[in-house]
């Protein structure tokens, strides 16, 4: 028997900012629960099952925290599994969910993840004593930097293509009213002045930690059939891993991103990335991983990522927008962040984007990578339920 | 419904301590075991899921390097929930009921010995209102134990003989680390003695799911998992009746436990008192054998205690010495969320 086919009905989120000092963190995944809940047109007793997601605990200071909002996600009498897959947290959830109704195991699920970074410090999060591994030292930004320089190396792109990047993406987010990161005196130039962190990654070209949820109700067709919006259905959704470290290891272009792409496009049918999608909302927390993912995900070929960011092919208007949302260089509540793009691009081709909106968006893809680039979740969604 | 099957099952030797082990270290007998009883190579599964809790670690992203131990290269579809691995098998469950997945490789792990266990699973509670108190985890137990002598449920009498059944059965088990005779001690938290209480521990277990013919190439006796369920209670024990589980009681409904007797019952009650609980929540009569391995009062490797009572209650059906069992695993403080499921033999089923 087939799967069933999975329909997005509901998407909830909160507005993301730097500290949400006036709700708790129950308060806080409430929020973007109710918020996609009402856009489902569905209470709670339509829920059979929640999947939670967020990146480590120690972000918050709390051990397993699905226990603690078990009560503020209704989720009391119902089953809730908790899914953790580093960075890429946020699009595994989702994809557990889906899976719950592909296989007929629940009919409605209700699928969320969060981070509320200002309980605690995401730096002192990463930066713990490791009792039993090799540490690595200089967080995410000092360990992913030497994987940029090696891209510029190794594909001659020039210096400038990582402020374009962080100056599309921010003017993006002003778009968007869940964006954390709103500038409205961005400059390209402001970009280029910021401080180098870790060269060559500037300031300016960096995720910043956001306070945030963001959820999304996820139905069968009969479900999909009652929904009061347009639902986006799931043509493909994959995950793949490898190990942070080994001999051979591509860390420029890793192999498991590029199979779990692979596997995406084989379920939706895809043959030309390039062409057959309308919009792209890629995991970019470094300004520089979105040339480096065009090129992962087979957007382009080997050393031509850079071309398209420079051509503007990945601006609003281009003609293969990536993260319209402002992504994750505008908006990083860590656990939440492969969540928001996978809630992105399915608002894309429902035509809720708002103000972000690519006009006429039938097809759009979802990513997520998390840990050393070992950890990858992608889906892509359709205005159309999936032939078949 | 797919007809799938726990095809193989592997347990480390749990210990008080073992600080010249990584996790990876800890992990690798046990995937290489389920991997070679199968004949199968990491390459060959279908998917791949683990459990662990970066708590006990002491770290964010722990579970990042455990994936080394299975060999990931080439990419595998893989995924981890932050919670015992039983609902890391749940997970593999669905996935090999999409279609997606014909085999998967679930395993979970736990060093609790690197920090005060009691004091971590306070970080587990409330971060408001409960955790900033630091009620640990025997704590919670004592409370819900008392809650279930003052209900007329047990005494202190009964419950030391659970214990005693519990370590006795453990000396046929080659993995448990606490056997045979332990006297019930003195009080640690009232009214649980140090026999009502279990073993603190480091361990890791792993488990291979296969689905219809695949399940039979791979295994002379399946454990076929008939039903799967798992529900969860509020957290605030001020709202839940501590002598009852209801969540266990419906999600036993869901698996179907209740269309038939069990002969087999491999229940994860931490404590005695929490048997008591269970029992009673899964009407189990004395006809039903319950935690033949020792269960986790013989060994409590925490992330694993739940996993290990499916691959229990799976190898006494590929043993043949059950035909219809129960598996349970707990998760929270005072049972707030349990999953049970259904394991039958094939001729249980024919």
């Amino acid at each position: 028997m087939p799967k069933e086919p999975v329909a997005v009905v509901g998407i909830g989120q909160t507005k993301h900012v730097a500290a949400r000092h006036d709700v708790s963190i129950a308060g806080l995944v409430r929020e973007a629960a109710v918020r996609a809940l009402a856009d489902a047109g569905l209470t709670w007793s339509d829920i059979d099952a929640v999947v939670i997601g967020k990146a480590p605990d120690f972000f918050e200071g709390v051990m397993m925290p699905e226990l603690y909002l078990a009560d503020a996600l209704g989720a009391v009498g119902k089953p809730m599994l908790r899914v953790h897959t580093a960075g890429s947290v946020g699009g595994s959830t989702a994809l557990v969910a889906a899976n719950l109704v592909a296989a007929r195991v629940h009919r409605t699920v209700l699928t969320l993840a969060f981070e509320k970074q200002s309980e605690s410090n995401a730096m002192w999060g990463l930066s713990l004593p490791v009792p039993f591994q090799q540490p690595l030292l200089a967080g995410a930004g000092g360990f992913f930097a030497p994987h940029v320089r090696a891209y510029m190396r190794r594909t001659g792109a020039p210096d400038t293509v990582g402020s374009l990047v962080a100056y599309k993406d921010r003017r993006n987010a002003l778009k968007n009213p869940y964006a954390h990161i709103h500038d409205p005196d961005i400059t390209l130039e402001k970009v280029q002045a910021s401080p180098m962190l870790w060269d060559p990654i500037r300031y300016s070209e960096t995720c910043p930690s956001s306070d945030g949820a963001c959820a999304m109700i996820l139905t069968d067709r009969e479900g999909a059939r009652r929904a009061p919006h347009p639902p986006a259905w799931v043509h493909g959704g994959a995950m793949r891993s490898e190990p942070t470290l080994f001999a051979g290891k591509d860390f420029v272009s890793p192999q498991a991103g590029k199979d779990c792409a692979a596997d995406v496009y084989r379920q939706a049918r895809i043959t030309d990335p390039r062409r057959e999608i309308d919009a792209v909302e890629m995991y970019v927390p470094f300004s520089w991983y979105e040339p480096m993912w065009l090129e992962n995900l087979g957007f382009a070929g080997e050393g031509e990522g850079w071309k398209l960011t420079e051509a503007g092919v990945t601006e609003l208007d281009g003609d293969l927008p990536v993260n319209p949302s402002g992504g994750v260089l505008s908006t990083n509540p860590i656990g939440a962040s492969g969540m928001i793009r996978f809630a992105e691009a399915a608002l894309q081709v429902r035509g809720r984007a708002g103000e972000h909106q690519i006009e006429g968006a039938t097809r759009a893809v979802g990513h997520a990578y998390g840990g050393g680039a070992q950890f990858f979740a992608m889906w892509l969604v359709g205005s159309q339920p999936p032939p078949g | 419904m797919r007809d799938v099957a726990i095809v193989a099952f592997a347990q480390t030797a749990h210990r008080r301590r073992t600080d010249e082990l990584s996790e990876v270290d800890l992990l690798m007998p046990v995937l290489h075991e389920v991997l070679g009883a199968t004949g199968l190579k990491a390459n060959e599964i279908g998917f791949t899921c683990s459990g662990s809790a970066d708590y006990l670690a002491g770290r964010a992203f722990s579970f990042t390097m455990a994936l080394d131990g299975v060999g990931a290269h080439p990419p595998i579809s893989e995924s981890h929930v932050e919670m015992d691995g039983a609902w890391a098998l749940y997970e593999a469950w669905v996935k090999i009921m999409t279609g997606e997945a014909d085999t998967a490789l679930v395993y979970s792990y736990g060093k609790s010995s690197p920090g005060e266990v009691r004091d971590v699973l306070t970080r587990q509670l409330d971060p408001y209102y409960l955790a900033p108190l630091w009620p640990d985890s025997v704590a919670l137990a004592a409370l819900q134990a008392q809650a279930l002598i003052d209900a007329g449920d047990t005494d202190e009498a009964a419950l030391a003989s659970i214990a005693a059944r519990s370590r006795a059965d453990a000396t046929t088990n080659p993995h448990a680390q606490l056997t045979g005779d332990v006297p019930a001690g003195d009080h640690l938290v009232h009214p649980l003695r140090t026999g009502d209480c279990p073993p603190i521990g480091d361990g890791a277990a792993a488990v291979i799911l296969a689905v219809g013919e695949t399940a039979r190439a791979l295994c002379a006796r399946p454990a076929w998992i008939r039903g799967i369920d798992h529900r969860i209670e509020a957290h605030s024990l001020g709202v839940r009746d501590l002598t009852d589980s209801p969540s266990t009681r419906l999600a036993a409904q869901h698996a179907g436990a209740f269309e038939r007797p069990v002969d087999t019952a491999e229940l994860h009650a931490p404590f005695t008192s929490q048997e008591v609980v269970l029992r009673k929540a899964l009407t189990l009569g004395d006809d039903t054998r319950v935690n033949p391995s020792g269960g986790a009062l013989a060994a409590n490797p925490i992330m694993a205690a739940g996993l290990i009572r499916l691959g229990e209650a799976a190898a006494r059906i590929h043993r043949g010495e059950s035909d219809r069992a129960l598996a349970h695993a707990t998760s929270g403080p005072c049972l707030q969320q349990n999953l049970v499921a259904v394991l039958e033999g094939e001729t249980a089923h024919a």
